[in-house]
């Protein structure tokens, strides 16, 4: 695979550059009398190729953390460096360009119903430009290859059992070859085999692309693949270790 | 072709309409029924004002002179016959035919009932039709209350051809006066007249005896090959007095069109009916498209959240749209063409499929469809990538 030769020898160009870097960001939700704060100036830095997994109770703000990474959301206070780019007062168009090299996998898994896994995961080639239908077609089987689903192509979504399309995410979110993957609660709906596997192939395929990771979680069985342990709680960074 | 390739994505408009087999069902229902509903009543439309010249098409003629009091073939005014003789005087002209023109009542001669026909005096010498069948069978109206019957009349007039061809000896009763049918002829009914008859002018205006003998209702001219009948029109409108009016073949046809279509509202309830059309259908695939979206709304946003642009989803809605169109277009086509030929069958109307109107329905199909999109897709505004975490 010629193409992901190219962006991994473009990316060990950058490699000093932090991937995600945060200088006191803060976030409120709604207006007036009902305004409060979800993030209370939050530094923390991501290196290319660490994985980081964030834990917290619920409702600390972890998933708005992680909209603001993915450039979902517009940032309302504080510096947010997401590969090389300034994302507080950035345009629209800006957030769209950064989104396509970021990867994400849902709670719950996202497939387009219509669309059989290996259309699924070439959505996610679709985006990248320059190439031609055949060979976009050729890497999404060969991604869905290496998260062992080569006997699934043609499924729907709806045919596939939990882990199976946990999967296709992954492959989906790879597909694009992004330089950052977000996840957030990936094995969630999944059983706690299930769910260490898929954590497992996650964390072996990012380092194969040097792509960092930032996996929101409460699983405390996986853990063991974070290079990095970061805490929430309150809205504020509480403990980190290395 | 190398951009093509490249260009070349998942057709994600299609498979999104067709891996929901049943409510693209209802949509191509839906949008054919529009279709169709367009397609009858334009069809009748024109149907209508095309029937409403079939006699008109079949003059032998390449002027027409009438009475400028006349408004239409349901209403003709007489002008002096003297008129068309004058005509003559003109270098270019070849030869004339004074026509007597009006609706007599006619008796079925089976039932009894009368009803209404138009029936056309011409001296059985000149030239009245195109087709050359006419003079042969005009020889018999030479005798006096003699006729020529249009067997394409409708049915209300009585068995007329069928007795003729079996040989009995039709005989009935025209404006009160006892007449025999002496052959058939092929005209066709039109919207102003049910049923036609061709008479002598002798017979004519023994029918009707309250008209002046010197006067008729229509004059054919026939001119030069060579000559334009434009240019002859207008130098005869010049040339003859204020109490007749001379159109060329074509201008005589669009002024009995142009009645029916501007002073009537048969135009107006017909274009209403293809408008209620076109807007039934466009509630229906403008419901189609927005439930469409609104069940498809978290993979909009994933699809966001994934770096499509806005406008890529934009399109696939549009070309769901122009899919749905050209899915729907086809069945309505077809029903189309069955529904004409029914018509044409049970009503003798010359309704038929052109080019024309097939194109203007399926651009009206596809206007539909792409205004339903556009307004679906302010729905996909709603669409926020950062909720779908």
């Amino acid at each position: 695979m010629k193409i992901l030769e190219i962006s991994k020898s473009e990316y060990s160009h950058q490699q000093k550059l932090p991937s995600v870097r945060i200088d006191g960001l803060s976030h409120c939700f709604g207006k007036g009398s009902m305004r409060r704060k979800v993030l209370q100036s939050i530094s923390m830095k991501i290196d290319p190729g660490e994985v980081v997994l964030l834990t917290g109770p619920s409702g600390c703000g972890k998933t708005t953390l992680l909209t603001l990474i993915g450039a979902l959301r517009k940032v309302q206070e504080g510096n947010l460096f997401v590969l090389g780019s300034q994302l507080r007062n950035s345009s629209r168009k800006v957030r769209q360009q950064l989104r396509c090299q970021i990867g994400m996998i849902f709670q719950g898994h996202n497939l387009l119903r219509c669309l059989t896994a290996e259309q699924n995961v070439q959505m996610g080639a679709d985006l990248l430009p320059g190439i031609s239908y055949r060979v976009r077609r050729d890497q999404a089987r060969e991604w869905l290859r290496r998260v062992g689903l080569e006997d699934h192509l043609n499924k729907l979504p709806h045919d596939l059992s939990g882990g199976q399309k946990q999967r296709v995410a992954i492959a989906r979110a790879l597909a694009a070859h992004p330089r950052l993957l977000l996840a957030d609660e990936p094995t969630a709906a999944l059983d706690s085999s299930t769910g260490r596997e898929v954590v497992d192939l996650l964390k072996s395929l990012a380092q194969d692309q040097a792509c960092s990771v930032l996996m929101v979680t409460h699983d405390p069985r996986i853990l063991h693949v974070a290079d990095r342990l970061v805490q929430m709680e309150d809205g504020r960074l509480s403990t980190s270790f290395g | 072709m190398f951009r093509f390739w490249q260009r070349r994505r998942i057709p994600l408009a299609w498979l999104l309409l067709t891996r929901q087999p049943l409510r693209l069902l209802v949509a191509i229902a839906g949008i054919s029924f529009a279709g169709i509903l367009m397609f009858m009543q334009l069809g009748f439309r024109d149907g209508l004002f095309d029937a409403s010249v079939t006699v008109h098409r079949l003059f032998d003629a390449d002027l027409v002179l009438m009475s400028p009091r006349s408004m239409s073939s349901i209403s003709m005014s007489g002008f002096p016959r003297r008129r068309l003789v004058q005509s003559m005087a003109h270098k270019d002209v070849e030869g004339i035919t004074p026509v007597n023109w009006n609706f007599l009542l006619w008796r079925n001669p089976e039932t009894l009932i009368t009803r209404s026909i138009l029936t056309l005096g011409f001296e059985p010498a000149d030239s009245l039709f195109l087709d050359p069948e006419l003079s042969v069978k005009s020889k018999a109206l030479n005798i006096r209350g003699r006729v020529l019957f249009d067997k394409r009349s409708r049915s209300e007039f009585g068995p007329v051809e069928e007795w003729y061809t079996n040989g009995k000896i039709v005989e009935t009763e025209l404006a009160g006066k006892r007449v025999r049918v002496a052959g058939l002829v092929s005209l066709g009914p039109s919207f102003g007249a049910d049923g036609n008859l061709i008479t002598s002018r002798e017979t004519f205006l023994e029918l009707l005896p309250s008209t002046p003998p010197g006067s008729i209702e229509i004059g054919l001219v026939r001119i030069n090959k060579n000559s334009n009948p434009e240019s002859v029109a207008r130098s005869l409108n010049q040339n003859l007095p204020q109490d007749v009016k001379v159109f060329t073949k074509n201008e005589f046809i669009e002024f009995e069109k142009n009645y029916w279509r501007s002073s009537t509202s048969i135009g107006f309830i017909f274009s209403l009916g293809a408008a209620m059309g076109f807007i039934v259908g466009c509630v229906i695939v403008y419901q189609i498209l927005y439930s469409d979206v609104s069940d498809h709304l978290p993979e909009y946003a994933t699809l966001m959240a994934m770096g499509y642009r806005i406008d890529n989803l934009l399109g696939v809605v549009a070309r769901e749209g122009i899919f749905l169109a050209i899915l729907g277009y086809i069945p309505a086509y077809i029903s189309g063409q069955i529904l004409y030929a029914l018509v044409r069958n049970s009503t003798r109307l010359p309704v038929a499929m052109d080019t024309q109107r097939a194109s203007l329905v399926f651009i009206l199909i596809l206007l539909m469809c792409m205004a339903s999109a556009s307004l679906a897709m302010r729905r996909l505004i709603d669409a926020d990538p950062a909720e779908i975490f």
